[in-house]
């Protein structure tokens, strides 16, 4: 570094305090480019209205055994199934069975609750929004690149790397259910 | 070829630009002096067809941006309104949409040609990065413009992409949130792509230029892939490579007009006419016609990662594939065991293309079962974009690297002139006598 300085030596000068300089106002301006940079990236983040959204309530009565509803949470669809008995026990016979991302069904509804499933409807591979009732375990099916899911929501077969998500949610009655 | 100007000012105010801002004398020296092989053919008038698909592009989407609104409760009542109400607004509305298709068309034979040529190897390695480059622009370009009327195929096209990015490891996650500016694809989302997408075509010209800057210094290479030896070899661009341009571009227009005007939407897709709903997806859900090989790529690997890898990598090969090919013969004219499988490669990128269309489990040959291969049927469109996938990168990691080692190549012509002024010497079968006086 101090060898390639032309002034070196010159006027006794110590090199390293002209190195120092360099240095310093390199790293002056470095730090200054960040500080800049860093909000205009930041600024592609979730805004405060957008993180405000965050959960919403939903009356269970609303949905017949066997049946699901979809509602939007955070601009995202949210399956709410009311599962039979022929479900929940095809869902429990497989929780043994080889699976990608294993899960016995028992943590993916509320205790007690196994009639209920709530699961962020959108694909784990690529965020499609899988249909009911198709596919080879007569689950969820998604149509973009051939996911099949089990009646507990769990992937069995296709590219999905993991089950539907369990959003974060809680039954504050026993017909109501807040999520998020 | 480059350096050498034979500008003339004529008038006293040609004198008195030229001694301040010579721009005359480089639109002199590039497009009319401009020193060319006069063994083009007409693959090599991709070039100026796609520097006009660029300007209609541009031009179109700059009025349309005056009419279209950015905003998830309007984007598709206003696009309507373009079509229906806007003065000429249907004409430049899919003048736009199938200009964005003949773009893709002409980038593809523009690269096909660069490939069978060997017009990537040294020392023209930086061109052809600079056009991988424009390529990658382009496919982020028409992406987010294909969201922008957000129907159902917009919404849902997106969501996928976007998706793309979650498949990376712990900052997956993060990324997709920031790329949507929420926790799905949203207004914040359509918002921030209809900018982008007004940006990138000026950052596509400004590679342009650097693209065709790159191609004056080295100069054009030609269907021998022989350098130009002395000034017999070439003619000048104008009037050789205008006219010969011009007519190609002609050609060109036909097609597009007869898109725009006779089936503007045969290109498209029926279900991007239906307002994005969020909660449904399209039962069959595909990309436009020019993404779909790649599309092909990414479903033929059954875990999401390495999916979402090959498929970029099938992009990034391309970037290193001047120092994957070794051969010193440039032009596949005299490599022919490495130009049977240049067409095997062509074939197998419109095999992608087709796989692409079609849903993964459906069967190639109708009807027919054979056996089931670890995880689908040996007769079903996945295994055939595995086939497909796998001959993609082969060309490329194994094809070129040893073919250039073990090919014993033809001869090459001296220069490109010799075969046509010594007629003792071998002519390939219907060259042109003299290809400056034939079109």
């Amino acid at each position: 570094m101090a060898g390639a300085n032309p002034e070196n030596g010159a006027g006794g000068d110590d090199p390293s305090r002209r190195d120092f300089i360099h240095i310093a106002a390199g790293a002056a301006a470095a730090g200054a480019a960040v500080t800049i940079a860093w909000p205009l990236v930041d600024q592609m983040n979730p805004a405060g209205d957008t993180l405000a959204l965050a959960s919403v309530e939903f009356d269970l009565t609303k949905v017949e055994l066997g049946q699901s509803v979809t509602i939007k949470w955070r601009g995202k669809p949210l399956f709410i199934r009311h599962r039979t008995g022929a479900e929940i026990a095809a869902a429990i016979k497989d929780d043994n069975a080889p699976m990608r991302d294993p899960q016995t069904d028992e943590v993916r509804h509320k205790p007690g609750k196994a009639e209920w499933l709530v699961l962020i409807g959108t694909c784990t591979h690529l965020g499609c929004v899988p249909t009911f009732g198709g596919g080879d375990y007569k689950g969820w099916f998604c149509p973009c690149h051939g996911s099949h899911y089990d009646t507990s929501g769990r992937i069995r077969k296709g590219p999905a790397p993991t089950n539907l998500a369990v959003p974060e949610y809680a039954f504050v009655s026993d017909t109501m259910v807040k999520v998020g | 070829m480059s350096g050498h100007s034979n500008y003339v000012p004529k008038t006293g105010f040609e004198r008195w630009l030229d001694a301040r801002l010579p721009v005359a004398r480089l639109a002199y020296d590039s497009l009319i002096d401009f020193p060319t092989p006069k063994n083009l053919n007409y693959w090599y008038t991709f070039g100026g067809i796609l520097a006009l698909c660029l300007g209609i592009q541009l031009a179109t989407g700059i009025v349309l941006a005056m009419h279209y609104v950015p905003h998830v409760d309007y984007a598709f009542a206003s696009i309507e309104r373009i079509m229906r109400d806007v003065n000429y607004g249907w004409l430049i509305r899919y003048m736009h949409s199938n200009g964005a298709s003949m773009f893709f068309i002409a980038v593809y034979a523009h690269m096909f040609r660069g490939l069978y040529y060997g017009s990537y190897k040294a020392p023209r390695e930086l061109l052809w990065i600079l056009g991988c480059v424009i390529y990658l622009l382009m496919m982020a370009t028409a992406f987010m413009g294909y969201v922008l009327p957000w129907g159902q195929m917009s919404f849902h096209g997106a969501v996928v992409i976007t998706n793309l990015f979650g498949a990376l490891p712990i900052i997956g996650e993060s990324i997709t949130t920031w790329l949507w500016g929420g926790f799905a694809v949203d207004n914040a989302t359509l918002n921030r792509f209809f900018s982008l997408h007004y940006l990138m075509p000026f950052m596509i010209a400004g590679v342009v230029i650097l693209h065709v800057w790159a191609l004056h210094v080295t100069g054009n290479n030609n269907p021998t892939g022989v350098h130009v030896q002395s000034k017999a070899d070439t003619v000048p661009f104008h009037p050789y490579y205008t006219v010969k341009d011009g007519f190609a571009i002609a050609v060109f227009m036909l097609m597009f007009a007869a898109f725009v005007f006779f089936s503007p939407n045969a290109l498209g897709h029926p279900d991007n006419y239906i307002p994005a709903n969020p909660l449904v997806t399209p039962a069959h859900i595909v990309p436009e016609w020019y993404f779909l090989p790649f599309y092909a790529i990414l479903r033929a690997v059954p875990d999401k990662l390495m999916g979402v890898l090959l498929m970029f990598g099938a992009i990034a090969v391309l970037f290193i594939l001047p120092w994957l090919d070794t051969s010193r013969v440039r032009s596949l004219r005299y490599r022919p065991t490495t130009r049977m499988y240049f067409f095997i490669f062509v074939v197998a990128c419109f095999v992608l293309g087709f796989c692409g269309g079609k849903l993964p489990d459906e069967h190639v040959i109708p009807g027919l079962k054979t056996f089931q291969l670890i995880d689908a049927d040996l007769n079903s469109m996945v295994w055939l974009s595995r086939f497909a996938t796998a001959y993609y990168f082969a060309y490329f990691l194994i094809v070129l690297p040893v073919m250039g080692l073990s090919e014993a190549p033809l001869d090459q012509p001296k220069s490109i002139s010799e075969p046509v002024l010594s007629p003792s010497a071998a002519l390939p079968a219907g060259a042109a006598a003299s290809p400056e006086k034939r079109g």
